[in-house]
């Protein structure tokens, strides 16, 4: 149960902190003064948070779904020979910054969430992609030899033996592409997608540091939430399993 | 029974495997003997069809393997391997329970099964099998390995060199109780191993390969007296082979016996019943002595083994 205590620690204070940072003018006039538009009120901080995670839920799971399948099917002996090509995209895909993504991703969809999302999937796909092949290529060859041996279906073999042992590695892919994703779903704020990037944008393009200090807090802590989150869950996972 | 009839297997040009004919009876120990390369290994997985063979046929109790379900034909073959292939996630009480679990056996038969299998081992039930394979030693996790092998009641079992990565004192025990078990279980079993001295030992029938051929196919003791070729000749060496022989027979038919067990003198040295003729020489050798009493299992001394007839009679 200690275990999601800090989890649980950061995401009260993210909720915290979106309902508090409207009436925390005085602090910010501080920061910026001079002006009278402290802080960023175009929508509430709440729906800017909701429509942001929601953007980097729907792209991870997507993301996850594509990306351990495809590391699962070129694992198996009939996608062996696209194995090499996969792993190779996998890792020069991290080569290219996500804002090129993004920014590709416009003329081809046109601007709002849809192109923020595809470029999120796509980027978010790589690195559990990466981890998924890393995972299931890990494990000790005689352990699957063995398995095999006692008389195992392949099935079987997958569920019970390699998804549990690789778990671990692939939650960590996942992990890294989450929080990739939170910047870069901020990014999307240029491009017309509703996130906390707005506050950031915002307050660039008025010289108001308020604005971007408040999108760059909440930007901040969901990132810390969710990675203190996926830290709970990878512990959990190595407990359940013991490895 | 096992049949291997003109057995062949290509790994691309090479041949692992050469037209083999084999065949192991019901309840024995066959001992797949060679360096390594030499096929043994491919041999031995191409009986459950880890591998698939290239030609030719093998036959368990009449039938043609590929004919069956290969998982089916897996769960009635025990196998275990040098590097154990332990799940790391699991118990050792869900590794050893592993194929009755594939079997669907009720879960009470099979954690019966399980403690049974424990203490066959030398394991203890009510601490080892709580533990993972990472908290056990090199022979307790190959005995684990073993009794994952025996637990769903194979009529087979395959051995991959389980012993061989082990130190020789641990090696030594686990062929020990490999002999007990078996003498116990009487499964029919292949072992592969490169160690001619384990070959020796725990061998019914003996077959020697070489470059994916097999050079002779017989007993321990007829591999001793008549070595087929010169590569036989040189694997089982010549040096001490008089006292391989002697390790073959046991002093308990060699000794004379007491018309009446009687009771041991204090502090005398001897032999157990079930001692090879090799320990007893050793034993005269070292105590300088000529004679030396044979004590049963009991610690009842039941006759004496003489230096004389071990020396005309033993080899």
């Amino acid at each position: 149960m200690r275990l999601w205590l800090a989890p649980a620690a950061w995401i009260a204070l993210l909720c915290a902190l979106a309902a508090l940072l409207p009436v925390m003018t005085p602090l910010f006039s501080w920061v910026e003064p001079g002006t009278d538009n402290l802080i960023y009120t175009r929508d509430s901080f709440y729906f800017l948070l909701q429509s942001h995670i929601w953007l980097v839920a729907v792209s991870a799971t997507i993301g996850t779904l594509v990306a351990v399948s495809a590391g699962i099917f070129v694992t198996r002996p009939a996608g062996s020979d696209f194995l090499p090509l996969v792993s190779q995209i996998a890792s020069i895909g991290q080569t290219v910054p996500p804002v090129a993504v993004l920014a590709l991703a416009v003329p081809a969809m046109g601007f709002g969430e849809k192109p923020t999302l595809f470029a999120l999937v796509l980027y978010g796909l790589l690195p559990i992609l990466r981890n998924t092949l890393a995972g299931l290529g890990g494990i000790n060859p005689a352990v699957l030899e063995a398995a095999k041996g006692m008389g195992m279906s392949s099935a079987h073999v997958l569920f019970k033996v390699e998804l549990p042992l690789a778990g671990r590695v692939i939650l960590a892919g996942i992990r890294t592409s989450v929080t990739i994703n939170i910047a870069t779903a901020a990014i999307g704020s240029t491009i017309g997608a509703r996130t906390l990037g707005d506050p950031v944008i915002a307050g660039l393009v008025n010289g108001n540091t308020a604005y971007v200090l408040q999108g760059a807090i909440l930007i901040g802590l969901l990132a810390l939430a969710t990675d203190s989150l996926f830290e709970a869950t990878e512990r959990a996972w190595a407990r359940a399993f013991s490895i | 029974m096992i049949e291997l009839k003109g057995v062949t297997r290509r790994f691309g040009d090479v041949v692992a495997v050469d037209n083999i004919d084999l065949t192991i009876e019901t309840g024995e120990v066959c001992v797949l003997v060679g360096s390594s390369g030499c096929g043994k290994s491919t041999t031995l997985r191409m009986i459950n069809r880890l591998l698939p063979r290239t030609s030719g046929e093998i036959l368990v109790d009449g039938e043609d393997i590929n004919k069956a379900d290969p998982e089916a034909l897996r769960l009635n073959m025990g196998y275990a391997i040098q590097s154990t292939g332990l799940f790391p996630h699991w118990t050792v009480a869900r590794n050893i329970g592993v194929v009755p679990d594939l079997l669907k056996w009720p879960s009470r038969k099979r954690d019966e099964r399980v403690n049974e299998l424990l203490t066959l081992l030398g394991l203890d039930p009510a601490t080892d099998a709580h533990k993972y394979p990472h908290q056990l030693s090199g022979g307790q996790a190959q005995r684990v390995g073993v009794a994952r092998a025996l637990a769903g009641d194979p009529n087979i079992l395959l051995m991959d060199e389980p012993f061989g990565a082990l130190d020789a004192i641990t090696r030594e025990n686990l062929q020990q109780e490999m002999l007990r078990i078996q003498r116990q279980l009487n499964k029919t079993t292949v072992f592969v191993t490169h160690d001619i001295d384990e070959a020796l030992k725990l061998a019914t029938r003996i077959a020697v390969m070489d470059q994916g051929r097999i050079i002779q196919h017989d007993t321990p003791e007829a591999i001793l007296r008549r070595p087929a070729s010169a590569f036989v000749e040189n694997l089982i060496g010549k040096g001490d082979r008089g006292l391989k022989l002697l390790a073959l027979r046991t002093v308990g038919d060699l000794m004379e016996r007491y018309p009446q067990p009687r009771r041991p003198e204090p502090y005398s040295n001897g032999v157990n019943e079930a001692d090879s003729l090799r320990v007893a020489l050793s034993v005269m050798v070292w105590q300088n002595s000529a004679e030396l009493p044979v004590f049963s299992e009991a610690g009842e001394e039941i006759g004496t083994v003489k230096r004389e007839q071990l020396l005309q009679g033993g080899a």
